[in-house]
């Protein structure tokens, strides 16, 4: 790709129909005008910023492919029609410069093209989706028709446990190893006979996007290293300074370095507990102080948080300790627990400094039997969930408003309506981090004390 | 440690002893066995063969004062062997193979291609009968008996199918873990070479019981079962828990367990029906049949009469019976390649028993109580015949059988295969230098 100055930039790839979806795989050969090369990219950036909260909200499938139609035809067009690819392979490659640069923005801007090319694959014709197919040379074969017929009773059960039309005789099947599609094992969505999953035809979209992800995946990382090694400092005058100034926009504070409030005391974490710790941490922290014990990840999940909302590794240690020591006494504490304590810090192994769980982490996670992390909002029963929420002081009204945005899923907007209940006072930006909640509650609360004196 | 015969009373009292553990690694330990499972085939006499493979293999030992040596490799059978006599870990647990020498592994960089990361590790699972504490009523903790042992039975039972019909694979060892759980290893190529998020994938499929004490519904079937539930549940638990759960365990015997099952039915006039027939039957007593059984009839009698509008019920009799007998697995340990496992023929610290292999053919007539001991072990190895000829003391023992077993079962047709693989491998390679050549 050639950036140039204001010149009409000419093009030699051809003139294929607008639903074609790129691969992707090269660099294109055209000229860039410069100002389109920070243009295109915001304008895809809104597409995947769009899919990235739509995600967080637990969005449907089939919301998604509205959502992912709508944006794509709102940012993505060009006024020339027959420059729509250009500008979607354009803004691809300028957003990889972007995003290759460290693990957190290679992983965000993974997860968010894979979903766009998921969508957009689902959102194209069947012929499109065998042609694609094709190109990405894929592992899979389609059964014959004996094949089908002795597997047709199993293929009926998936059928029908998902609520999906039973496959008519005609129907497409293609047996693939089990490992091309991951995400059709982990979700029960095909029948799996000795190693071999039978993949549907609407399915097959799993397997283009597994091969879609792995092949970005390892172009971020070649693209990184070359960014390290020349661009960056080649076009230190020219691109460098756009590029550093699109990552920014776009990714909240991750909560890694505390920073307004300072630090904070082991004294006053009850009161801060009962006053601006969401819901999810003020569960674990009830249960800690009740039975002087979390399994693993809850102590992940909790003791990120209060690492994020300023607690210093010293006074860490002597909160689990003082809790700890109460179940297991606190020799077992020093030799079992304080190790990874201080490994959360970046003190031990590696040495990483690790990040507080975002809402998106936290939701997605999968608690257990004996575990306490994870959203309250996904997994506590109605029951449950009305009871510690009155506990939090959420009025009668509020918590119908919440109750109604869990049942549909809405998870992040059910914490934001608590906290806007909580406070009085309107949380317009949304939860997205527990270490948000707890700042922004911080900043409601804090005010009043400093009038008072 | 010799003395006069069986009658004089073999001095070795019961319990675990670092002295014990000496004789155990000394005399009775398969050192060459594990090297030969570990090394896959790869033991130098194949052009094929990866001279480095072994030596990248983490183990780690936990010494007697709680000291944990982590990335502990060796480059040959001698050296592990040395070293596991030498320091005596009271356990011993084996980690990935690395792309490097995990002893090298500070001269690698976290990012990029020279990196220190693990390449190779065995499909594995625990399953440990604590997780199971809130549909047991016998014991509790770390406690086991024959009443709540059938659960891991069970457990092995639909995994084991699974893992061969489903996924293809063939060569599993499952072990006992040594007080209160198993453990699988699958070792075939394909699954050493999975990677973080097919192993997820894996242990997602197996999911089913999910949440905790915080919902109410651990498990829920919103449409009808997919083959491989459908399966386990008429193979193997529907029978587990109508025939042995439901009595073992009592489980509607009192008002607190039957309100337990209440509980995971979502419809008030259904579980409102039944208290009302249970709570008078209490004082009429069903000497015929047991009440277990019978109150279980009414419940699927009340649930399956066709009475149900509701969609949630159509499904309660197997959410129920998922609920208390499907497998519940530990994810994290089967997700992430560099997890460490406990190694094969350990000696449990606190019950003194070796991690013994469970035939999964066989699982049913497995009884943890009877596991040996480390103590009985000595025991046998001093009352042993002196003049048996044998090539190992083991085969003196009650650790004969399970050692035999392992060999036959597992280690010779993972070997067989490994060098099966290695020559077609290599074949093929020789083919593609061939063709490259050609004009």
């Amino acid at each position: 790709m050639e950036i140039v100055r204001s010149q009409r930039s000419r093009t030699n790839t051809p003139n294929d129909s607008v639903s074609t979806l790129p691969l992707y795989r090269y660099a294109p050969q055209l000229e860039v005008r410069l100002e389109d090369f920070e243009v295109f990219a915001m304008d895809r950036l809104r597409v995947l910023k769009g899919i990235s909260d739509a995600l967080a909200r637990g969005k449907r499938p089939e919301e998604m492919e509205n959502l992912v139609r709508d944006l794509w035809k709102a940012n993505m067009r060009h006024p020339e029609a027959s420059e729509d690819v250009n500008k979607d392979i354009i803004s691809h490659f300028v957003l990889r410069l972007v995003y290759c640069r460290t693990e957190d923005l290679r992983k965000w801007f993974l997860s968010m093209e894979t979903a766009l090319y998921r969508y957009r694959f689902l959102l194209g014709s069947s012929e499109a989706k065998r042609a694609l197919m094709e190109e990405f040379d894929l592992p899979c074969k389609a059964i014959s028709r004996t094949e089908f017929e002795n597997a047709k009773e199993k293929l009926e059960q998936v059928a029908r446990s998902f609520d999906q039309p039973l496959p008519t005789a005609d129907a497409i099947f293609y047996k693939v190893p089990f490992e091309e599609v991951p995400e059709l094992v982990a979700g029960r969505r095909v029948y799996i006979h000795k190693g071999h999953a039978y993949v549907a035809m609407h399915q097959v979209v799993s397997l283009v996007v597994t091969q879609f992800r792995s092949n970005l995946s390892k172009a971020l990382i070649l693209t990184n290293r070359k960014w390290t090694s020349t661009i960056r400092e080649q076009e230190r005058d020219r691109l460098t300074p756009i590029v550093e100034a699109l990552s920014m926009s776009y990714l909240g504070p991750d909560y890694s370095q505390t920073k307004e409030f300072g630090e904070i005391s082991i004294k006053d974490l009850d009161q801060l507990a009962r006053s601006s710790f969401p819901l999810c941490m003020r569960h674990l922290f009830d249960k800690l102080r009740e039975d002087h014990h979390l399994k693993h990840g809850g102590r992940m999940q909790l003791g990120l948080f209060l690492k994020g909302v300023g607690l210093r590794m010293e006074d860490a240690l002597a909160f689990w300790k003082a809790e700890f020591s109460q179940k297991v006494g606190a020799e077992r504490f020093d030799k079992e627990y304080a190790y990874s304590i201080r490994h959360n810090y970046g003190k031990e192994g590696k040495r990483t400094d690790y990040t507080p769980y975002s809402c998106q982490k936290i939701i997605s996670s999968t608690p257990g039997v004996g575990d306490h992390h994870g959203c309250p909002y996904r997994h506590f029963s109605e029951e449950n969930l009305r009871a510690a929420l009155g506990r939090m002081g959420v009025g009668s009204r509020a918590m119908e408003d919440v109750v109604d945005k869990v049942r549909n899923r809405h998870y992040q907007l059910a914490c934001t309506l608590t906290f806007e209940a909580v406070h009085s006072s309107s949380c317009d930006a949304g939860i997205n981090h527990p270490n948000q909640y707890f700042s922004d509650s911080h900043k409601i609360l804090q005010p009043k004390v400093e009038i008072v004196i | 440690m010799l003395i006069d015969g069986p009658k004089q009373g073999n001095v070795i009292p019961d319990g675990f002893n670092p002295n014990y553990l000496k004789v155990y690694y000394g005399r009775l330990f398969p050192h060459a066995d594990i090297f030969k499972w570990m090394s896959y085939g790869n033991d130098g006499r194949h052009p094929a063969c990866d001279k480095s493979y072994f030596g990248r293999r983490e183990f780690s030992f936990t010494l007697d004062n709680d000291i944990y040596l982590r990335f502990q490799s060796f480059n040959s059978e001698s050296e592990l062997e040395n070293s596991i006599k030498e320091k005596c870990p009271s356990k011993i647990d084996i980690g990935p193979v690395y792309s490097v020498d995990p002893a090298k592994r500070h001269a690698y960089a976290q990012g990029g291609d020279n990196v220190f990361a693990p390449v190779e590790r065995e499909l594995i699972f625990d399953i440990d009968i604590t997780d199971y504490d809130d549909v047991r009523y016998c014991c509790s903790g770390a406690d086991v008996c024959l009443e709540c042992w059938p659960l891991m039975t069970v457990a092995i039972k639909v995994i084991d199918t699974a893992l061969r019909d489903d996924f293809g694979f063939d060569h599993i060892l499952w072990v006992y873990s040594g007080r209160r759980g198993v453990h699988c290893w699958v070792c075939d190529g394909k699954a050493r070479r999975l990677t973080n998020e097919q192993r997820g994938a894996i242990a997602d499929y197996f999911r089913v019981y999910k949440g905790n004490e915080n919902s109410n519904k651990k498990v829920s079937f919103p449409g009808p079962l997919h083959p491989f539930l459908v399966r386990s549940y008429t193979e193997v638990l529907r029978e587990f828990f109508e025939e042995k759960l439901l009595l073992s365990q009592n489980l509607f015997s009192t008002e607190e367990r039957y309100e337990k099952i209440l509980s995971m039915i979502p419809d008030e006039s259904v579980t409102s029906e039944l208290r009302g027939k249970w709570q008078e039957n209490r004082r009429s007593s069903n000497s015929k049949e047991d009440i277990n059984f019978f109150r279980w009839e009414q419940l699927k009698n009340t649930l399956q009469s066709g009475k149900q509008k509701v969609q949630g019920l159509r499904r309660c009799v197997e959410e129920i019976v998922f609920a208390f007998t499907y497998p519940r697995l530990d994810m994290e340990v089967s997700k992430h390649r560099n997890h460490l496992l406990k190694a094969p023929f350990c000696v449990h610290p606190k019950t003194g028993r070796v991690c013994i292999p469970i035939d999964p053919k066989d699982c049913e007539e497995f009884d943890p109580t009877t596991v040996p001991t480390l103590s009985e072990l000595l025991r046998e190895l001093n009352t042993g015949d002196s003049r048996m000829d044998v090539d190992n003391e083991w085969e003196k023992t009650s650790l004969g059988k399970s050692i035999r077993f392992f060999r036959s079962s597992f280690l010779q047709p993972l070997l067989k295969s490994c060098k099966e693989e290695m020559e077609s491998g290599y074949k093929a390679k020789i083919q593609q230098t061939k063709n490259s050549l050609s004009w």
